[in-house]
């Protein structure tokens, strides 16, 4: 199916991406959060080049009707801000200053990273099974 | 601030955004990345290929990095074990509980100027910092 491939084409574009602009490497993106110590701004250009390109982008995808490879486009709806919004990204943040790793970079430095970069994403996994043990019993 | 690469940070942002056009343009789907990933293993069944395809891609990035150009991408983690599994399962939970992360709020979602991720973004970017100026100060740098 065209989705597939174009799925495993954009994750090769992205991961590119974080490994051109060093996202992948932990250290430099601890220099971006050391605000207060030698800091590194590079993150900040990754996001402003990254969201440059995706805000044109998206405004010209959205002029059709629905995407090339699926029926609809799947955007989230606007809900309003909750505590689960608030409390979930302070928790991320914490993980991400503690290690300086965030989701894509984890997966990308999968096969570079070695043992730690192994042990990170198998946490991560668990983390978000226990949120959706969490998803359940508060429902 | 000498270790800044403005260059190659620009490049590599702009290769991001490309991708995540290319995933909206084809597929109809924000770029996020810990909803792709936690949805090969907890969304429907009918869902599940083209969530693990783009994560396979993201994986293979740095060999075929590595193909292109003949260098190695560096990766420098100087955590000890213990809090390596905290920060991973503090993200993988966060991340789920927050509805995003880096790329599905950071990226998409400032992208289209959505009131929830500019929100998220201050405050995962403001609890990163935090932790790093509280660690900096512990281990007394």
């Amino acid at each position: 199916m065209a989705r597939n491939l174009t799925a495993l084409i954009a994750g090769l574009i992205f991961g590119l991406g974080l490994v051109i602009s060093k996202m992948v490497n932990p250290a430099k993106v601890i220099a971006f959060l050391d605000l207060f110590g030698d800091w590194d701004p590079s993150l900040a250009f990754v996001m402003g080049g990254a969201v440059f390109v995706t805000a044109i982008g998206y405004r010209l995808v959205w002029k059709q009707d629905a995407p090339i490879a699926d029926d609809e486009f799947h955007v989230p709806e606007n809900r309003p801000l909750d505590k689960r919004l608030a409390i979930g990204a302070i928790i991320f943040g914490i993980g991400w200053g503690l290690v300086g790793l965030c989701p894509g970079p984890a997966i990308s430095s999968l096969l570079i990273g070695g043992g730690p970069a192994i042990v990170f994403l198998i946490a991560m996994a668990i983390g978000m099974a226990l949120y959706e043990a969490f998803d359940r019993l508060t429902k | 601030m000498e270790n800044f690469t403005p260059v190659s940070a620009t490049i590599g942002g702009g290769l991001i955004g490309v991708a995540a056009v290319i995933l909206m343009a084809f597929n109809g789907r924000i770029a996020g990345i810990s909803g792709i990933f936690s949805g090969i293993f907890f969304t429907d069944k009918s869902d599940w290929l083209w969530r693990l395809l783009f994560v396979i891609g993201l994986g293979l990035s740095p060999l075929a990095y590595i193909a292109i150009s003949g260098r190695s991408p560096e990766f420098i983690i100087t955590n000890a074990y213990p809090p390596i599994i905290l920060g991973g399962l503090f993200v993988g939970f966060g991340t789920r509980l927050g509805s995003g992360c880096t790329s599905g709020h950071g990226v998409c979602g400032v992208s289209r100027l959505s009131p929830r991720s500019l929100v998220s973004v201050v405050l995962f970017m403001g609890a990163g910092i935090f932790t790093v100026a509280v660690l900096t100060k512990i281990i007394g740098s």
